[in-house]
């Protein structure tokens, strides 16, 4: 198999396991069940214990059990997930929701991780590379004589199996 | 008591000030050189000998507070606050850090004894020792004066005194929190001593890299205090709280958790320093940031600014930490400004990929997995102050980011050890990388087969997902580990004519540190593993009248009685409940409710089974009003005693990199 055709074959194989990725992430919870169980994790408990309605268990909880039975009255009226979460906002309030929505400045907590991780990837990145051209002028000659780079790699390989080197 | 516990921490104030004003003071005639009547070295030893003294006093005031819970001293607001007169022996002690005052004389005491070692070991280094000194010094003026001012733990009551006190937090009756909060507070503190040492040297231009091998052993047993801190605080959660997890991204587990990743990036960057001059900048600030974060951890804590389950400490001197921050932090910045040329880096990174670049991608994913956490505990604040109105960010929010970044550095973890120093090549990346891809793919596959699949009911679980590819890269970062012992084992074997167990020990003495950096690899790995286990979490709820049954798993719980007893300290409702296997009779477990007396709190008190698959975890929910039965809830939690475990072979791993390492014989003789 060439160069190019095996470029082809990989490329393929990435695009087919980013399809299949994207085909599983868009698959949803369709039963009643998973989505009772999915929606009572999107939902805090508001009686001010700080936790997930889901998981909340504390004796003589005064608002759980009421939240959880207007969760099940949504899903058995055929609300949407959206519809459900958005009376339950109008009724206690956004903390209501576990975590920001995707709208408005809530979208700021979700992009500012991913952001800043790939800000300070790609700056890295440009950081060493532009280190290692630095350092390519100067070792170029001994970097094409093949015999040298086996060398190098021999003298590599045994200070990395290292038995006094560094971690 | 309350006299003489005041009197002492009045006493060590005194001490500490003068520990940092003569300290300073002496620090600096020795640098200019300047000629006066006391000799810089005697002000310096005088300094030293204060701090030292320091701690007699603090150890005396937290001996008076100790001595007045034990004597129901209840004209101490803070005793009649946080005990009672039936509180067992074990509790009255932890009532020492149950409440805000209390545990700032705590973290006052542990700062002082951490002072009194450095000092009495100043003869390492004896200027780099006065500069860590003289800035402990100034850290521990800052908690002595708030608890002598706006907290003290000695503050008398106003008028008549009760007979009894209002008892301590039932949260806090249990044995765990006699451990978990001193363990945590020996991680947060101990950050001073790395830190002080690393400002210390940075004032000095302390030449060479010397200040890390001393500080070394500091930082890593202050790492593995806050770990097993850490730990031991998920396992109360796990154990006391009843909702059957253990790590709930409340604000104050995130404030202990971002300086155990700084922690963690220095241990590793701090290396690059050691053998390569690199990253000094990086490494100072690191350490600089590690510090401010346990003070910010300490904010979040008692200044009520994010809401937390932990609202048992919190109060109005949010404002004296942030002033304290502020001066650190510009301390800090001056310091790095009026020096950096000392930080110059000797080396750069030749390619990227290479352990070198490994460490820094490491570090950049520890950082921004900090980044993360910090963001969501303060975006609350953030949306009040932009929107008008607060919003949650809860495990939704951390499980949808912080996961995938833990994943990766995961994966990083697996991949550093199989490059080479400076550059590699493909052949050698192919050559390192082949076995460990091979075993994650084949853990994938046999994931699959067992059932652990990305999808549940037709759809897409995320969950399931993650361990599937926690449990697929685990096993490609313990073959990248495994091959890593058994290449140099190989070669110690053949060198001595050993066998390959004889020669992995040989290897391993050589150099701890990193061996032992792998063992606590290893850990990370075990604990991950258990982690993962959480995606397939399983819980039934019934009420159950007598022989009634309920089935999980493979288990199936039979009532077989439920009665309430009373004793001094509380009320308690338990059921009986026999657990049967495949129709046989195992066990059984008896999950109890407490009401405590003073507080009439509840508590729930788990009962556990734990094998290596999983927990079975029950929990006595209540009793239903009108029919006076009992409501259980039964968890099914796969792999979760994994994660202790794990804890258990960091911990082992720790202690061997502390180990000094052998040196090899040529060495020993005479060079």
């Amino acid at each position: 198999m060439g160069a190019s055709a095996r470029r082809i074959y990989l490329t393929r194989i990435v695009q087919a396991a980013a399809l299949a990725a994207a085909v599983c992430f868009s698959l949803g919870a369709s039963d009643g069940a998973s989505r009772y169980n999915n929606l009572n994790h999107r939902l805090m408990c508001t009686c001010g214990c700080a936790e997930i309605l889901g998981e909340c268990n504390h004796v003589g909880c005064p608002n759980s059990a009421g939240e959880l039975d207007e969760l099940r009255a949504g899903i058995a009226a055929n609300k949407s997930d959206q519809e459900i979460l958005d009376s339950f906002v109008a009724k206690y309030g956004a903390v209501v929701l576990a975590a920001p929505t995707g709208k408005g400045f809530d979208m700021v907590a979700w992009i500012a991780p991913f952001a800043v991780f790939a800000a300070a990837l790609l700056g890295t990145v440009l950081l060493v590379r532009r280190w290692s051209v630095g350092k390519t002028g100067a070792s170029a000659a001994v970097v094409e004589d093949p015999a040298a780079l086996a060398m190098r790699e021999k003298i590599r390989r045994e200070t990395d199996t290292n038995l006094d080197g560094g971690f | 008591m309350a006299s003489l516990g005041s009197l002492a921490l009045l006493i060590a104030l005194a001490l500490a000030a003068y520990n940092l004003i003569a300290g300073a003071v002496a620090l600096r005639l020795l640098e200019t050189g300047q000629a006066t009547r006391i000799s810089p070295e005697r002000l310096a030893d005088t300094a030293r000998r204060a701090g030292i003294a320091g701690f007699v006093a603090v150890t005396a005031a937290a001996f008076a507070l100790v001595w007045a819970v034990f004597t129901n001293d209840f004209s101490i607001t803070y005793i009649l606050e946080h005990s009672n007169r039936d509180l067992p022996a074990a509790y009255k002690f932890s009532a020492l850090w149950s409440g805000q005052e209390g545990s700032l004389l705590l973290w006052a005491w542990l700062l002082g004894a951490y002072g009194f070692v450095l000092r009495l070991t100043h003869k390492t280094d004896v200027r780099l020792y006065a500069y860590a000194g003289t800035i402990l010094a100034g850290i521990q003026v800052f908690f002595l004066a708030v608890i002598v001012f706006p907290a003290s733990p000695f503050a008398l009551l106003k008028g008549a005194i009760p007979e009894d006190g209002n008892g301590l937090n039932p949260l806090l009756q249990y044995p765990e929190m006699v451990i978990h909060p001193p363990m945590l507070y020996l991680g947060y503190v101990g950050f001073s001593v790395p830190f002080a040492f690393a400002l210390g040297a940075l004032m000095m231009r302390y030449p060479g890299e010397k200040w890390i091998k001393i500080t070394r052993g500091w930082t890593m047993v202050t790492w593995l205090f806050l770990t097993c801190g850490i730990f031991l605080g998920m396992h109360w959660a796990y154990a006391v709280l009843g909702w059957g997890g253990y790590w709930g991204w409340d604000p104050v587990e995130n404030a202990s958790f971002m300086p155990w990743l700084t922690g963690t990036a220095f241990l590793h960057s701090v290396m690059m320093q050691e053998k390569k001059g690199m990253m000094k900048s990086w490494n100072v600030w690191l350490i600089f940031s590690t510090f401010l974060l346990t003070l910010l951890g300490t904010l979040l804590t008692r200044a009520g600014l994010v809401s937390s389950v932990h609202a048992f400490a919190q109060s109005s001197i949010g404002t004296w930490f942030v002033v304290f921050m502020i001066i650190v932090l510009a301390v800090c910045i001056f310091t790095y400004v009026l020096q950096r040329r000392h930080l110059q880096t000797e080396h750069h990174l030749e390619s990227l990929v290479s352990r070198e670049s490994s460490f820094l991608f490491n570090n950049l994913v520890l950082l921004t997995a900090c980044f993360v956490i910090l963001w969501g505990t303060l975006f609350p604040i953030l949306s009040e102050y932009v929107q008008g109105n607060k919003v949650t960010v809860g495990a939704p929010f951390y499980n949808r980011v912080a996961i995938p970044i833990g994943l990766f550095l995961l994966f990083l973890t697996g991949v550093g050890p199989l490059l080479p120093w400076r550059a590699t090549s493909l052949k050698s990346i192919r050559r390192n990388f082949v076995l460990p891809v091979v075993a994650l793919w084949a853990a994938a596959m046999v994931c699959l087969v067992v059932g652990v699949r990305p999808w549940k009911d037709g759809a897409f679980d995320t969950g399931s997902f993650y361990a599937l590819v926690a449990i697929a890269v685990s096993a490609g970062v313990v073959t990248a580990i495994a091959m890593e012992f058994f290449r140099g084992a190989v070669v110690i074997a053949r060198q001595t004519g050993r066998n390959l167990l004889v020669g992995t020990w040989l290897l391993t003495r050589r150099n701890m540190r990193r061996y032992g950096g792998y063992l606590i690899h290893i850990g990370v790995v075990i604990v991950v593993v258990g982690l993962a286990g959480s995606a397939f979490n399983r819980s039934e709820e019934r009420e159950l009248a007598l022989h009634d049954k309920l089935a999980i798993g493979p288990y199936t719980l039979e009532c077989v009685g439920s009665t309430q007893e009373t004793n001094a300290n509380y009320d308690s409702w338990y059921a009986l409940l026999d657990v049967s296997k495949g129709g046989a009779k195992q066990f059984q477990m008896s999950p109890e409710k407490r009401v405590y007396h003073p507080t009439e709190q509840p508590q729930t008190m788990v009962a556990i089974h734990s094998v290596i698959s999983g927990d079975l975890y029950v929990v006595y929910e209540g009793t239903n009003p009108d029919t006076g039965q009992p409501i259980i809830k039964a968890f099914l939690n796969p792999l979760v005693g994994w994660i202790w475990a794990g804890l258990a072979v960091m911990v082992f791993g720790t202690l061997v990199a502390l180990v000094p390492s052998q040196k090899p014989a040529a060495q020993k003789g005479g060079r």
